[in-house]
């Protein structure tokens, strides 16, 4: 080779054209040291038969930066040893034979300051399509420090949304109204009126309620602080409705949000549905504004439930810690809706602690320094109710949302008493935990004591004792916590 | 009308016991225990009237009784309030929070005052307590 004077010879990498295999392009290095700036994937991989393990890891390394699927002369214009994603460690799953973990390290300089539009069209772009892989998935995320000081998170956090409300101590209560489309404004708004007289915190409007014939969203919204403040006048306490105000353009959205402040709520709502950026544009138009900003998850599960394919909720709940909510919904473990107990205390460590340790059990695969980043409110709606409360405190603890739609609206004596059978349900839950007591095992004898003086919690116990949702999750931990007896 | 503020008012009130293993609970959590009272208990009221400083510290509940008490003793026409409080980093707030003692007459509420706005189909609402009218001091008497 390099027998001119003065020249090496073309680096190995580039000395022919055409395809050359990621592993032989530097996108798979077992020896690279990850940098505290780097941001970790852990991604789950499934190649294609016949593709080894390491090659299908590069290949989502390369895919998800710098490569294309062929060498290129321009890459000797810059200097892609940085640019590059680089897979450090390929191990199988356990208990899978088909599949493998691959831990990929991206440099700090891959994505724009404050941008999750830009860090998902990197990690998750276009590398979910790639034919040489059957399936793949986003695990987790260790998002460096360095990167997270360019967000500035939450709105408020929940220790300023609890100062705002002035309640401590216990989850807030909420209810989603329903029926979730069809109501008018007017009875729509009494329903908001009955639930929170009758003792819960917030009322919510659906992912899907945003402004249709039959209910246009200035109507609703109206209606809806009538009943916020009419609740407060009989309660003498601060009170909510989350205003949805997803719609089809951002100016649409701003019209309402400001529609919504001048109106004086608190608090409004949006949905995953809307997509990133606009998510974060009005994430930051509640900082400038002193509105708490709930986020409904709308179509995550189309890409988080399957276990071998897609982005898992974790890593969604952390791009949504970083781009700035106050609440999401992110499971109740008992309710009707999917859910691992362990992957979703897991979600709720993610969501609500400064520091978050690696627990595979958890599906928590990296330490997360969440740098002052504001701890958010974990909502768990859907299929929950009264006769669940020792259950829910003790799995969810007291730093969440807990909202009953049907275990409030569906209750035979009226809204107004389901919201009160959980509020006292509630209330004696958290007392008798204060006190010491075993809520789990004596969760059913103290809601029964509190049914007592409590004619509505009587009811509600009644009416849903046999309800509970005892599926099989798809999504369950690789790793299991040993059993102990 | 029963104000609903803090966490067990929908509970029976406390008894002195019940309050005292609540205490324990904010001592346990390695927390402060904070009194406050007021006869002016609307929802946006944040500043309630201290009853001397927080008490940080504490291994045993005895001494914040003793100041609970002495604090209804002096206003028992008032509402009380036991806070805990957490200065530990990104708290820094209180976690726990509730009504220890209420005025022991019929609370009357408030009246909740309506202005018409813009189109009229909007309206500016305000909340004032009906004892608002009187004096601090003079509120929730029962010798009326």
């Amino acid at each position: 080779m390099a027998t001119v004077p003065g020249y090496a010879g073309t680096h190995h990498r580039y000395q022919r054209a055409g395809v050359k295999e990621y592993r032989e392009m530097g996108y798979y290095d077992p020896d690279y040291e990850p940098k505290d700036t780097d941001t970790l994937a852990l991604f789950r991989i499934t190649p294609q038969p016949g593709i080894p393990p390491e090659e299908a890891a590069a290949a989502v390394a390369g895919e998800s930066s710098t490569a294309t699927w062929t060498v290129v002369w321009t890459d000797r214009l810059t200097y892609l040893d940085r640019y590059r994603a680089k897979c450090y460690r390929v191990e199988p799953v356990p208990g899978t034979t088909d599949q493998y973990f691959a831990w990929i390290a991206y440099d700090l300089a891959l994505f724009e300051e404050g941008s999750i539009a830009n860090m998902t069209s990197s990690i998750i772009g276009n590398v979910f399509g790639f034919k040489a892989l059957r399936a793949l998935r986003l695990e987790d995320l260790r998002v460096p420090v360095a990167y997270l000081k360019t967000f500035k998170g939450a709105p408020h956090g929940i220790p300023v949304e609890r100062d705002l409300l002035n309640k401590y101590g216990r989850p807030l209560l909420g209810c989603t109204v329903k029926p979730k489309l069809g109501l008018s404004g007017r009875n729509y708004g009494r329903v908001v009126y009955e639930a929170l007289a009758g003792g819960l915190d917030f009322t919510k409007d659906d992912e899907n309620i945003n402004s249709q014939p039959f209910m246009r969203w200035r109507d609703r919204y109206l209606y809806a602080m009538e009943g916020v403040i009419k609740a407060e006048q009989v309660t003498g306490e601060r009170k909510g409705h989350y205003m949805n105000v997803t719609a089809p353009t951002m100016e649409e959205v701003y019209k309402r949000a400001e529609f919504a402040k001048e109106i004086g709520s608190v608090i409004i709502m949006a949905d995953l549905t809307m997509g990133y950026t606009a998510l974060q544009s009005l994430s930051h138009w509640c900082h400038d504004n002193g509105m708490i900003l709930h986020l409904h998850r709308a179509g995550h599960a189309t890409f988080t439930r399957q276990k071998n394919h897609g982005v898992s909720f974790r890593v969604l709940a952390k791009w949504m810690r970083m781009l700035g909510v106050d609440h999401i919904h992110a499971g109740t473990i008992v309710g009707k809706l999917e859910g691992d107990p362990n992957l979703v205390q897991g979600y709720y460590t993610i969501l609500r602690e400064q520091y978050v340790r690696a627990d595979p059990v958890k599906g928590i695969y990296f330490d997360q320094d969440w740098a002052y980043l504001p701890g958010i409110f974990p909502v768990a709606s859907g299929g929950i109710h009264a006769g669940q409360m020792h259950l829910l405190l003790h799995l969810l603890g007291e730093d969440c949302v807990l909202q009953f739609g049907g275990g409030t609206i569906g209750h035979p004596m009226g809204i107004q008493a389901g919201a009160t059978a959980n509020r006292v349900a509630l209330e004696a839950m958290v007392k008798a935990r204060n006190e010491g007591r075993d809520i789990v095992a004596e969760g059913p004898e103290i809601l029964k004591e509190a049914a007592r003086h409590s004619k509505e919690l009587a009811v509600a116990l009644e009416t849903w004792k046999d309800v509970t949702f005892d599926f099989t999750p798809t999504d369950t931990p690789d790793v299991l916590a040993t059993l102990t007896l | 009308m029963r104000i609903t503020q803090g966490t067990f008012s929908y509970l029976p009130d406390l008894t002195d016991e019940e309050i005292e293993r609540q205490i324990e609970y904010i001592i346990r959590n390695g927390w402060a225990v904070s009194i406050e009272y007021t006869d002016d208990p609307h929802p946006y009221n944040v500043y309630w009237t201290m009853w001397g400083l927080p008490m940080f510290d504490l291994t045993d509940p005895a001494p914040a009784m003793y100041e609970f008490k002495k604090c209804r003793e002096a206003f028992p026409n008032h509402y009380i309030k036991i806070n805990g409080y957490d200065p530990s980093p990104m708290w820094q707030a209180q976690r726990v929070s509730f009504i220890a003692h209420r005025p022991p007459v019929e609370e009357p509420g408030f009246r909740l005052r309506r202005t018409l706005w813009s189109d009229g189909r909007v309206q500016k609402y305000g909340l004032e307590p009906y004892v608002e009218d009187l004096p601090p001091g003079e509120r929730y008497r029962t010798d009326r």
